[in-house]
């Protein structure tokens, strides 16, 4: 798997642009284009579509879970139940505070750092 | 309604261009630069560097797919792996746009218009324009779209090129709380987004498959995740409104 063209796989300068154009923009961009060719023939009802979005949503979600339970770098320093805590916490400020994002990231934020640093941790 | 207005036409390409600009500082927009602090503050935690990151937000512009690239890169992903996750997560847009689409054109509309637009339709700018555009005159929608979105994927690439210079001389648990708004910012806006049972069962049913995925394939828990968590959400959501109807 690290084995073939990976990002670090050369050391062109322009090489991680090319990886960047076809594994991020072309493959995103497409789907655009396809969106404005068929626009008006597709039924954006049909169960297709539906299992489409379900799928893409979740891998958004699986995205999420990921930054919070594997986190690089400084985040690390924080406990895996107190990051997880953060999230649950500042989502349920979301849904019972008038369902403001920016409620969400303060709530959430509170927990991450106000937590450890009570323990004494950070 | 104002739609369709002949006293609207009057008024000059430069005035509408300017009206879509100001949608930048409605709320949607200005957490989604926020969310993108976060994600320089995630590019660095991942060792790219700054140019990098800001090339990916502009040419890609969908902050799933970036992070789903940055993810790929951090695993050591083979460029068609990589691209193929990418292509997963982005298929979302083809629906969005589709949705959007009809709001956009007007009568004389060209082509090669809606193509060179539709790399500027994320979330956020599909969540404001289907907001604002119904008050747009139909002949003026392109023009107050452009405006709006180009306006925000410039503001945000910069955004990142700055934050992620900046970062250098914070404290690193600063970037590392920055980069935690990306997945609040996500769940709260995908659960505020989504249209029926299936998408909000689907943004949990994904986060709960990451673990299966990380057991069974490390590089790939995303992937796997995804598929598993979506055609959970999906069957689940299709037997209820079975029983339902």
């Amino acid at each position: 798997m690290s084995s073939g063209w990976t990002y670090d796989a050369f050391s062109a300068p322009w090489w991680p642009f090319a990886f960047i154009l076809l594994a991020g923009w072309l493959p995103t961009d497409a789907w655009r284009w396809l969106g404005v060719a068929s626009a008006g023939r597709i039924d954006e009802k049909s169960p297709t579509i539906a299992l489409a979005r379900a799928i893409a949503t979740s891998l958004v979600a699986a995205v999420i879970a990921r930054l919070v339970l594997f986190a690089d770098g400084s985040l690390q320093q924080i406990p895996i139940p107190v990051r997880i805590a953060a999230l649950a916490l500042g989502f349920l400020a979301y849904l019972k505070l008038g369902r403001h994002t920016l409620v969400a990231i303060l709530v959430a934020e509170i927990v991450l750092l106000g937590v450890p640093w009570a323990l004494g941790i950070i | 309604m104002t739609t369709d207005t002949t006293e609207a036409d009057e008024r000059t390409t430069a005035y509408w261009i300017l009206r879509g600009m100001r949608q930048v500082l409605s709320a949607p927009a200005l957490i989604l630069i926020t969310a993108h602090l976060g994600f320089a503050g995630l590019a660095r935690e991942a060792g790219i560097g700054w140019l990098e990151a800001s090339f990916m937000v502009f040419t890609i512009w969908a902050l799933p797919a970036n992070l789903i690239l940055l993810g790929a890169v951090s695993a050591g992903l083979s460029l068609a792996a990589a691209a193929f996750a990418v292509g997963l997560s982005s298929l979302r847009l083809m629906p969005m746009v589709i949705a959007l689409l009809p709001d956009l054109k007007g009568p004389r509309t060209r082509p090669l218009t809606l193509y060179l637009l539709s790399h500027f339709i994320a979330v956020t700018a599909w969540v404001v324009a289907l907001d604002r555009l119904p008050d747009i005159p139909r002949d003026r929608r392109t023009t107050f779209f452009a405006g709006f979105a180009v306006t925000l994927t410039v503001i945000n690439t910069l955004a990142v090129a700055i934050a992620f210079n900046l970062m250098g001389q914070l404290p690193a648990l600063v970037t590392g709380a920055l980069a935690f708004f990306t997945p609040v910012y996500f769940l709260t806006s995908l659960y505020g987004s989504a249209r029926d049972m299936t998408g909000r069962l689907a943004l949990f049913t994904g986060m709960l498959a990451v673990p299966l995925g990380n057991w069974l394939a490390p590089s790939f828990d995303i992937l796997i995740a995804g598929i598993v968590g979506g055609v959970a959400a999906y069957a689940i959501g299709r037997a209820r409104s079975a029983r339902a109807a």
